[in-house]
This record gives structure tokens, C-alpha cells and sequence, in this order.
């Protein structure tokens, strides 16, 4: 039995809405598989499709933003 | 020859420029409804359908027609998009030219109107709208002619509301435009959703420059072959340009699209020292050294397979008594403070990059040069994509472009301080607009 569960990926990718995003920052810290800070604080996206895993992140962060600026994208 | 040489016959054969700046007679003047239909025929307009005119729209795609605002995207599948997203769309036809170094849209509205008028019409009938707007910017002159004109049409089946935007670079942004028809501030809009599928008042909206909308008018009545009689089969048509700088005739000329700028400054009287550098297609646009560029054709296709953009048509050639490093400087200042100040990137990236390059510019941080390089640099990367509107893109493109044109002159700043032409300014920045004036 492996040690690894398989990695299933998913079409959904996160975006932020930059006008909406205040650079709280809260992203950065529940997916940072994705999400890394610039200089100011406001979040560098990668782009990539979310595995499973990485989609329960995402949706959490998402749900976490106080302005509600980081966006789950189904397909590209 | 392809230049604009205020000649006036009709646009009827396919070879003849202008075509869009036909005056019928007086240079200068404004061509009236009835010398417009003299010079260029009572255009067919065909029936206003629910849906739009598909037949329209092909005629369209096979002009090839590009949008002349800026982005070049073809007309007809911004139309085809606007007439499948959905009934009583809105078109508006786009003349705010927020670009301060662009003139274009203004001398065609004085001198021809009723060739926009006409094309709003035809826009209108192409994707089915029951609304237009004309979006020009507050205090432009060509205001009082276009209501002059729109009093002399009685035929137009849709009306046309002018709206007048603050002048604000990103004004002319597209979801900007709809947010002020809206009521709203002239500021940029997250997207999507697109104009194309929720624009004015939430309906799809064909949003097209002014120019264009004037050469839509002409490929309807004369037909796409026709519009291909001038051009290349990837730039087809005539394109209005702003020339300013150092060419001994200044101002707006109609080109054939693949005209070099070897020819274009020789019909214009040649240049008025040594070109050293150029700035194609506005502040979005970039620089190129003058040697690199002087033989490209000008064009949508062929500039950007040259490393460089057309955009709305803006050419500002450079001689040794500008510093094409003060003039960046500038244009990099007027973007941080025109920034709506929505997105992070944008309000925190683009007065650090302006800093960055004023430091360059006037030669303070001999010591730092390489580590100001190395962030600016680093700013144009991380400033690039992420904002709403194309303004941090725009500012990161020149900033690029200058930092690799300018690279020999960056470097005799630094060593030696700012050079004698440091102090002059050539391209024209509006003044401190500060934080309000969006509305």
C-alpha cells in the first residue's frame, strides 16, 4: 500500500478580484500552495489547477477572505 | 503615395488616401451632412433586426477590420460576441482618447462626424442595438460640432447620447466607460463579467473606438474588398496616426497600414535633427531605438512581430535634444498619479517604479545603480497582470522597453549625471490631477 493517496486534480483554479482585495493576507496563510505575498502584502496567484487537497484549501481561504476577493475559477 | 495629403476626391476608389479625413473641398472645415453624403454616397443601411445583422457581420470579418483603439482586437467578433450575448444591446463609440500624446479621434470627429455618426448607425444594426452613446472627453472642442451634426440627421432609427468623461488616462477603459454611463466613477471595473455580455445598464454593449466606427461605415457602403484595396492582408485599411516630436509636420495624417516610418516622415517633411529613438503606440507602447524600427511597417500584426505595438496609433520620434530617460520619468510619475487607486499592485507598484527610474534618470544613487536596476526590474514583474485595467501592464511594457533602449544612456547618467537634454519636455502630460475628478 502506498504512503501517498492518489493526487486527483481538479479544473478549478484560484483568481483574486483585485479591486475587492485589501491585502489581509489570510490567503496567503491557508493555501499557500498557491499563494504567495508581494512586498506590500497583496497576494502573487499561481494560476495552476487545484488538486483535491489543495481544493479544500482554497475553498476555505476563500470563504476566510474578509472582502471576499479570492475567487475558485471552474475550468480556464 | 499613402500619406494624407488633404487631396480631395471621393473615397470610391479603393486606392485613394484619406479616406476618413475627406473635407470635401476646405481644409479644416466640417464636412456637413450633405457634402458627406456627396462625397461618400448614401450609405445601404440594411434593416435594424433583432439580433443584429449577420450578414453585416461578415462583411466585417472579411475587411478584417481591427478595433483603433488601441488593442487591435478584430471588430467582427466583438460584434458577433455582442449580438449572441443577447437583445436591445447598447453600443457606444469610444472618443474620450485619454492617451495625452494622441489627437486622432478628435481631428476625425471635427473633421468628418458624420462618418462616426454613421458607423454608430451601422455598429447599431450589426448586433442589434436600441441605444448608443458617443463618450468624448469633458471640454473637448469637437463636442459642439457633434451636436451640430447630430441636429442635422433625421433619419438615425437609434439614438445617440454624449457622455462626457473626466479626463483621466483610464477613463477610456472600457468597463470604466460603462461605470460612468452607469452613473458611476470613471474608475476600471473587475472583469467579468465583459462588457460584450454586461455592459451599460447591465446589457451587451459593442463598445469601438470612434475610428472605427468611421471605417465600418465605409466597408458597409463600399465592401470589404474595397477596405483591402490600402493596407496589408494582416493590417488592411488606412489608420489614423498622431505624430509628434522631432518631424517637420506634427500632427494627425491618414496612413495605409504598412507605411514605414521612413516614408511616413519623409511625406512629412523629414525629421527635424538625427532620430534616436521612437515611441510607438502611446504610453502603453514602448521604445525602440529609431534605427530598429524605421523600416518595420506600421501595423498591428507587423509591429508586434518586431517586438512592438501600434496601439492607437501614436508616434513620437526622439532626436539628440530629448532625453528619452526624462520623458520615461514623466510619463512613469503621470501613471502613478493617474492610477485610480483600486488595486494594490498598481497604487503601491507604480510610484515605486516612477521613483525608481527618476533616480536613474537624474543620476542620484551612482553608488545603487545596479540594485535600482535590479528592483525596478523586479516592480515591472510583479506589477504586470495584476490589475484590473491594463494600466500597470501599460506602465511596466515602458518601462521595459525604456530601461533596454536607453540602456547606454541610463549608464552615462549614472556615471556622469543627468545629460543637457535631462531639463526639456516633449510629451505631453496632463498636470497633477490629484486624488478626485472621477465623476
Amino acid at each position: 500500500m502506498s504512503a501517498v493517496a492518489p493526487v486527483v486534480r481538479t479544473k478549478v483554479h484560484v483568481t483574486v478580484n483585485p479591486i475587492k482585495c485589501f491585502a489581509h493576507g489570510l490567503c496567503a496563510e491557508l493555501l499557500p500552495e498557491r499563494v504567495t505575498l508581494d512586498e506590500w502584502g497583496y497576494p502573487i496567484i499561481d494560476g495552476r489547477p487545484l488538486n483535491e487537497d489543495e481544493y479544500r484549501h482554497a475553498v476555505r481561504a476563500a470563504k476566510s477572505c474578509p472582502t471576499l476577493a479570492l475567487l475558485l475559477v471552474d475550468g480556464r | 503615395m499613402s500619406i494624407n495629403t488633404l487631396s480631395d476626391r471621393t473615397a470610391a476608389d479603393p486606392t485613394t488616401l484619406p479616406r476618413l479625413l475627406v473635407t470635401g473641398g476646405v481644409a479644416g472645415a466640417t464636412v456637413n451632412l450633405r457634402t458627406h453624403r456627396s462625397l461618400h454616397g448614401d450609405l445601404e443601411l440594411p434593416a435594424l433586426v433583432r439580433g443584429g445583422n449577420a450578414e453585416l457581420r461578415k462583411v466585417v470579418a472579411a475587411a478584417g477590420l481591427r478595433g483603433r483603439g488601441g488593442a487591435g482586437f478584430p471588430s467582427a467578433g466583438k460584434m458577433n460576441a455582442v449580438a449572441a450575448a443577447g437583445k436591445r444591446s447598447v453600443v457606444v463609440a469610444n472618443a474620450s482618447e485619454g492617451e495625452p500624446a494622441s489627437r486622432k479621434d478628435q481631428v476625425l470627429l471635427r473633421t468628418a462626424p458624420h462618418l462616426v455618426l454613421d458607423g454608430i448607425q451601422i455598429g447599431a444594426m450589426a448586433v442589434g442595438a436600441t441605444d448608443a452613446f458617443l463618450y468624448l472627453h469633458r471640454g473637448s472642442p469637437a463636442r459642439a460640432i457633434v451636436e451640430r451634426a447630430l441636429a442635422e440627421r433625421v433619419d438615425d432609427k437609434v439614438p445617440v447620447t454624449i457622455v462626457a468623461a473626466p479626463e483621466r488616462y483610464v477613463a477610456g477603459e472600457e468597463t470604466a466607460l460603462v461605470n460612468l454611463i452607469d452613473g458611476g466613477p470613471a474608475k476600471p471595473k473587475y472583469v467579468p463579467p465583459r462588457p460584450f455580455e454586461k455592459g451599460v445598464g447591465g446589457r451587451p454593449t459593442l463598445i469601438q473606438n470612434a475610428e472605427t466606427l468611421a471605417h465600418l461605415a465605409l466597408i458597409a457602403s463600399h465592401g470589404s474588398e474595397w477596405f483591402r484595396g490600402l493596407g496589408t492582408p494582416e493590417d488592411p485599411g488606412s489608420s489614423l496616426v498622431t505624430v509628434s516630436g522631432a518631424v517637420a509636420t506634427r500632427g494627425v495624417a491618414e496612413i495605409a497600414l504598412g507605411t514605414t516610418l521612413r516614408q511616413l516622415t519623409t511625406a512629412l517633411g523629414g525629421t527635424t535633427g538625427t532620430p534616436t529613438a521612437v515611441l510607438l503606440g502611446g504610453y502603453y507602447g514602448g521604445w525602440r531605438t529609431a534605427e530598429s524600427i524605421w523600416d518595420v511597417p506600421l501595423g498591428h500584426a507587423s509591429l508586434r512581430s518586431a517586438g512592438a505595438s501600434f496601439g492607437a496609433g501614436i508616434i513620437a520620434v526622439i532626436d539628440e535634444s530629448t532625453c528619452g530617460l526624462a520623458e520615461t520619468s514623466r510619463i512613469l510619475r503621470y501613471f502613478a498619479n493617474e492610477s485610480a487607486q483600486q488595486c494594490g499592485p498598481c497604487l503601491n507598484g507604480l510610484p515605486a517604479i516612477a521613483s525608481a527610474f527618476e533616480s536613474l534618470t537624474h543620476g542620484r544613487d551612482r553608488k545603487s545603480a545596479n540594485q535600482t536596476i535590479n528592483r525596478l526590474q523586479r516592480w515591472i514583474g510583479l506589477v504586470s497582470k495584476r490589475g484590473a485595467c491594463a494600466m500597470p501592464d501599460g506602465a511596466a511594457q515602458l518601462a521595459r522597453s525604456a530601461l533596454e533602449t536607453f540602456a547606454s544612456e541610463i549608464d552615462a547618467h549614472v556615471r556622469r549625471g543627468p545629460c543637457r537634454a535631462t531639463g526639456t519636455a516633449l510629451l505631453p502630460v496632463s498636470s497633477a490631477p490629484g486624488r478626485d475628478g472621477w465623476s
